[in-house]
């Protein structure tokens, strides 16, 4: 029986190396040994005199806009930011996200993944209409490119390697259908008049 | 000001943009002196994050100056040096007066299943983040607290999020004397959480991840033995095998919704977002842990569904432990440590970049390029 070890038997593993053998090699080791004495312990621990508010509910900020909001919530929360309003088709769909469907239904979150797809296409398409049109070198990174990830490829076997070849085409792929479908549509509207 | 703004997957660029304005009495606008690219601002840029509107501001991680405060604000003034939690919270909700700053229920009327963060979508509140020369600090009073005299920018900018998300991991572990923990990602906070797990008594420490050049960091900052999954055919079996056959103790993922490893799931999550995350971490810390076990989830995952083994973990009887990172908790503990001189937090900065050049910050950092481990940007530089 002496090859047998745990789990197969019940015996307490040691502490190799020792806490004083830790203790001398990594400096803090042990600092927050008792876990009573850490500062998330316990999780929940009432004291909302610690926090700095000296208020029982906080002052509403102004709704210099209707504020959507989810239905999961009573009351609008008195504190929000306020950037980038709802706005054309990708709001509306925003929209009916949060006035229709609560944070548990898939409805929800698939209408807002749909509204940010419409908001970037239609940002897309201004942009390239633009005087300031999007800069796919300055603005996507890739200039950094440059002999790095061959070196780091040649160097170390990676994981994310083995997606490398599709990510582009997943990336870019609905983009370039997008257009290819949108200039058929308009070539067909053409031909027809 | 200059801001990087948000304009669709994959593309960022600086525009000016109005600088922001007192919108609330308990409001700070902070000039912002120094902000970092977190992991989880990937998720965004990736285009993961439902209700990521066109023209955000990303930028969850900063310190700055005061530049002007709101008439109820009591604590700071025009001028103060301040370091300010990722969370944006009220300190008086139900939530908050337990403790849990991160799960403000007054603050994010778009969800009520997460608390505000600046910078991180509409999920998230809506508000615009700190990659920008200034930035709107709600609630002056309850999240910014001036930054010690003693303390260098670089190492209060990462306690606004990396340093307190990986020393809160370990928490969550409820790591013991002599336990083994196995980290799974080795990031910033797998880095920081392998180096707090030895605060905690850890007898062993294993960080695991794809990329050499972070596991030898792992060695060098967090004194872990490290493991290259990429080499391996089955690394939770090696798990197995490194510990008698009986598991970890205790596993923390921090790697979140983008894991390598599973070709299936990184394409129907990160890329094709099927999935609310890539749960490959996840599943590996479920599988890598022991019977009775405690696995701690840092990473972030989006609120879409995840493919997760919950029958192992069920079967297992296994603790699952995990939350947003009530970051100023964490504060009076971990400047006790630096100060002790126990670890430097900024030793894994590898990238220093002026916010004009913030599109290949993340190019950099998104794609694992030139050894990046962190990416600070500073504004007006």
């Amino acid at each position: 029986m002496t090859d047998v070890n745990r789990p197969y038997v019940a015996d307490k593993p040691a502490l190799l190396p020792t806490g004083e053998e830790l203790r001398a090699r990594i400096p803090g080791w042990g600092a927050d040994l008792d876990r009573k004495d850490r500062p998330s312990y316990p999780r929940e621990r009432f004291d909302p005199g610690a926090t700095g508010a000296h208020w029982e509910f906080p002052e509403r900020q102004e709704e210099t806009y209707p504020r959507e909001r989810s239905i999961e919530h009573g009351i609008l929360p008195p504190v929000f930011g306020t950037v980038a309003p709802l706005h054309g088709l990708s709001g509306l769909l925003r929209s009916t996200a949060y006035k229709r469907y609560s944070e548990a239904r898939l409805a929800h979150w698939l209408l807002l993944i749909a509204g940010d797809r419409v908001e970037a296409a239609g940002a897309h398409l201004r942009s390239t209409m633009s005087l300031h049109p999007d800069d796919p070198v300055t603005e996507t990174g890739v200039r950094t490119e440059r002999v790095d990830i061959e070196r780091a490829a040649i160097r170390s076997r990676r994981a994310d390697t083995s997606h490398r070849w599709i990510d582009p085409l997943l990336v870019a792929g609905p983009w370039v259908i997008t257009g290819w479908i949108g200039y058929r549509i308009v070539r067909s509207l053409l031909g027809r008049r | 000001m200059q801001a990087m703004v948000y304009r669709g997957p994959y593309k960022i660029r600086v525009e000016e943009k109005d600088i922001p304005r007192i919108e609330h009495p308990n409001d700070a606008i902070v000039r912002v002196v120094l902000a970092a690219i977190c992991g989880s601002d990937l998720h965004l840029y990736h285009g993961m994050m439902p209700d990521t509107r066109i023209g955000t501001t990303f930028g969850h991680e900063f310190i700055g100056v005061v530049e002007e405060v709101g008439s109820s604000v009591q604590r700071l003034k025009r001028g103060d040096r301040v370091m300010v939690p990722f969370n944006v919270y009220c300190g008086s909700c139900y939530f908050c007066a337990r403790g849990l700053y991160s799960n403000c229920h007054n603050v994010n009327p778009n969800a009520t299943a997460v608390g505000g963060i600046y910078g991180y979508s509409h999920t998230t509140g809506g508000y615009d983040g700190a990659q920008a020369e200034f930035v709107r600090v709600p609630f002056a009073d309850v999240g910014p607290q001036v930054i010690p005299d003693w303390m260098a920018d670089e190492d209060a900018v990462l306690l606004t999020d990396a340093l307190a998300t990986g020393y809160f991991a370990a928490q969550l572990g409820d790591i013991v004397e002599g336990d083994t923990v196995v980290v799974f990602g080795a990031g910033p906070v797998g880095l920081y959480a392998a180096r707090s797990a030895w605060l905690m008594g850890a007898g062993r420490v294993i960080v695991i991840d794809h990329l050499e050049y972070r596991l030898a960091k792992a060695r060098e900052f967090a004194y872990a033995e490290t493991v290259n999954f990429a080499e391996l055919d089955d690394v939770v079996l090696e798990m197995k095998r490194q510990t008698d056959y009986l598991g970890a103790d205790v596993v923390i993922d921090a790697a979140g919704a983008e894991a390598d490893g599973s070709l299936l799931q990184q394409v129907t999550s990160a890329k094709l977002k099927l999935q609310g995350g890539s749960p490959t971490a996840l599943n590996w810390a479920i599988d890598s842990v022991r019977k009775g076990g405690t696995v701690s989830v840092a990473g972030a995952y989006g609120p879409v569904f995840s493919a997760v083994k919950f029958g192992d973990a069920m079967n297992k009887g296994l603790t699952l432990r995990m939350n947003q990172t009530p970051v100023k908790r964490q504060w009076p503990r971990l400047f006790e440590h630096i100060q002790q001189g126990y670890f430097r937090p900024s030793d894994i900065v590898t990238h220093r970049i002026p916010l004009e050049h913030i599109a290949d910050g993340y190019h950099l950092f998104s794609a694992k390029l030139d050894d990046c481990i962190k990416v600070l940007v500073r504004p007006g530089a």
